[in-house]
């Protein structure tokens, strides 16, 4: 690997994983900036986990190499880092702030200290009933918010969440997002996971979307977004004019409204066209894409493209 | 109130299909089919092996010190008893014809003929008189006695004398055989007994999914050696209670400490061996055990491995208590050399030699395969364990475990 980037959290060349000869991650590259608040976005099965173990140093690429928070063994830095997996799990016959406690002994946090402030969290985050009893007592949105609590116990410079919010209400979704904001206000680096498009949306500086074991895109969300065009929803009175040939050839009305991608053009000629060619216009709104269409549209060409790939394989494969 | 009866004994059947189906289709089943040929096995291994092991231990020779005439005479009473009492119930006879069968001090003899003597008979076949370990000449008092009577063809009874030595090279070497046998059961038994419970030991982790927190937060081999060492503890304190007290239960019993056969390395240093020996047989097979116990799933593949892995132990506990008697033998080497064998056959060697350098050695070599087999657990475990989604789960417990 060249010179680290020491403004990078995590970064990754090339990384690959394989499983039974089968691909899970397929030459990644990442470049997380320190501080930032990063989402790694994707279907089920798209190679975010496999991703995230890579990085975090639980298991090693085949290919390739990557960095976190400047070491290539991501375990020595494991006390800097707090990592909240996908599968839930805690011991459950220890006491609830024993548990935070024991997460944070295993990042090196005095057991002493890490008892103290497992306590302490769990009065701030409304859970000051429950620090005595055992885990197998808690109900699940408890539990989650305990090993989340572990997670950052002992205040780590990164932070890694596997699809945090996944089994959470709407209430504790919003205390996860208030907390994330709150450790990367205070420098800390997030990174998490997701298939649940709005809540990167909301959080993330920037993003990578996985598909199929690879990133067709990694950047800003509104780059994202910018990858489509705005929509346009028109409602006129009129159904045909000469105002017509300012709208795609294609357009077709539902009753009187309209429905299609704002041309190259831009607003303004689309405007006055409609004007001047008397569509009558009722209601005229221009929506900028969401995440979710990019993503959709983004991870669909790339399921696109892979099954393309796969075809002219086999079609090579038949002919040999 | 027989509804529910009934809609329990339904659901258990739905419960018994699906585990006896998951039980019969899977690889590891293969292996619990060919248990019970481990103790058939066993069986006839055994039984052949204490039948030679105490062959081997009881095995006595009697040197003969008496005028040519009267020794050819004795052994041909040998010879004749043999063939209707059989070899084993007639000592071995060794013939000194260098020493006087006059000497009073026969015991410079007993071990410097070329084998170590049990016993002498000196004197003259009316009159003999047998010098050895008083136990030793208890025991043989009367076949010399027998032997004589028939080498004079039964004239008269023979009244045989008697000369009691403190100790001899044949008495040491018994006993210290003994110290060596009962050091190995102790060994073996002990680490039977615990050794196999690290099989199940990252089954709470697994399935209350801890693991990926764990290795994510720490390496494995940390984790591996973490599990092995608390049980090795737990272990260490059972052995500590058990041992006071059965200690403080034979004190009790025979009003005061028993006097034990010393081993080859004195007592204090053979009960430390005895610990660290121990030790090293716990990691070693534990380590194994925790690397294939990594690689089930569930309690039950816990269950399914438990039987083969006992049995494995077995082998290679036979291999350690059938080198005891074959001392510096190929088969002692290997058993020695061997790591899963060498914590056994070591501690037979300390009851037996009293070079202390070998133990270093040994307990060097043993604890480097442990790291090897943790190493190669833990290789495994991030190959085939770690995997995210069900493919990982779905892969055969055998595959797993050979990492095929």
């Amino acid at each position: 690997m060249s010179a680290v980037n020491t403004e990078n959290a995590i970064e990754a060349r090339n990384i690959v994983k394989r499983f039974d000869g089968e691909t899970a991650v397929d030459g990644i590259d990442l470049d997380i900036k320190k501080g930032s608040i990063f989402g790694i976005l994707g279907p089920n099965g798209a190679g975010k986990t496999t991703t995230l173990r890579m990085l975090l140093g639980i298991i090693d690429p085949d290919e390739g190499e990557r960095t976190l928070l400047g070491s290539l063994d991501p375990i020595s830095k494991a006390h800097q880092v707090g990592y909240l997996p996908e599968e839930r799990g805690l011991y459950q016959s220890m006491k609830a702030y024993d548990a935070i406690a024991f997460m944070g002994a295993l990042r090196g946090l005095p057991l002493n200290e890490g008892r103290a402030r497992g306590k302490q969290m769990m009065e701030d985050h409304g859970l000051g009933d429950a620090i005595d009893k055992q885990i197998r007592a808690l109900s699940k949105g408890m539990a989650q918010t305990v090993q989340l609590l572990g997670t950052i116990v002992h205040d780590p410079d990164l932070i890694i969440l596997d699809e945090p919010f996944s089994g959470l209400d709407a209430l504790n979704q919003g205390k996860l997002e208030r907390l994330i904001r709150g450790q990367a206000d205070k420098g800390v680096t997030v990174i998490f996971s997701t298939h649940v498009i709005a809540h990167a949306e909301r959080l993330c500086e920037e993003i990578a979307i996985v598909a199929h074991g690879k990133i067709p895109f990694m950047g800003k969300v509104s780059t994202a977004r910018d990858r489509l065009r705005p929509q346009v929803h028109l409602e006129t009175r009129e159904l045909d004019g000469p105002w017509r040939s300012a709208i795609p050839a294609d357009c077709r009305p539902l009753g009187h409204n309209w429905h299609f991608t704002l041309p190259q053009t831009g607003v303004e000629p689309l405007l006055e066209a409609l004007i001047q060619g008397k569509a009558g216009i009722e209601s005229l709104s221009i929506e900028r894409p969401g995440l979710h269409d990019a993503f959709v549209h983004i991870a669909g060409e790339a399921v696109a493209k892979k099954m393309d790939e796969d075809a002219a394989r086999d079609s090579v494969g038949e002919a040999a | 109130m027989m509804e529910s009866f009934m809609e329990t004994i339904r659901a258990a059947f739905v419960i018994a299909r699906r585990d006896f189906t998951a039980i019969i289709f899977s690889k590891s089943f293969f292996f619990f089919l060919l248990g019970p040929l481990f103790p058939l096995i066993i069986g006839l291994a055994a039984g052949g092996l204490g039948k030679q092991v105490n062959q081997d231990i009881d095995r006595s020779v009697i040197g003969i010190a008496l005028p040519e005439d009267q020794a050819e005479k004795l052994v041909d009473a040998r010879a004749s008893l043999v063939k209707s009492l059989g070899e084993n119930a007639i000592p071995e006879l060794l013939l000194l014809p260098d020493v006087s069968p006059d000497d009073p001090d026969m015991v410079q003899y007993l071990d410097s003929a070329e084998k170590p003597l049990t016993a002498i008979i000196s004197n003259s076949l009316e009159q003999p008189r047998l010098s050895g370990a008083e136990r030793d000449v208890k025991r043989w008092k009367g076949r010399t006695a027998l032997l004589a009577e028939t080498a004079l063809s039964g004239s008269s009874p023979v009244a045989v004398h008697t000369d009691f030595v403190a100790a001899t090279g044949s008495s040491k070497k018994r006993t210290q055989l003994a110290t060596a046998q009962g050091g190995q059961v102790i060994l073996i038994l002990l680490t039977m007994i615990l050794a196999g419970m690290v099989l199940s030991n990252l089954v709470e982790e697994k399935t209350n999914k801890i693991i990926e927190v764990l290795a994510a937060a720490i390496p494995m081999d940390a984790i591996f050696l973490g599990k092995l060492f608390a049980m090795l503890g737990m272990a260490l304190v059972g052995i500590t209670v058990w041992s006071s007290l059965g200690f403080v239960g034979v004190t009790a019993i025979s009003s005061g400490i028993p006097n034990l056969p010393p081993p080859a390395v004195g007592w204090p240093i053979f009960c430390v061996l005895l610990v660290l020996y121990f030790s090293m047989a716990y990691l070693l097979l534990g380590s194994l055990f925790l690397g294939i116990g990594a690689m089930a799933t569930t309690v039950r593949e816990v269950q399914t491995l438990s039987m083969p892995v006992t049995m494995g132990q077995l082998l290679v506990f036979f291999l350690a208590a059938y080198s005891v008697t074959k001392l510096g033998e190929p088969v002692e080497w290997f058993a020695v050399l061997f790591p899963f064998s060498s914590p056994f056959a070591m501690i037979a060697r300390a009851a037996q030699m009293d070079n202390i350098w070998q133990h270093g050695l040994a307990l060097i070599w043993q604890a480097m395969f442990t790291l090897i087999i943790i190493r190669f657990s833990v290789m495994l475990f991030k190959k085939n364990v770690m995997k995210s989604g069900q493919s990982a789960r779905k892969k055969p417990l055998w595959r797993r475990v050979t990492g095929a």
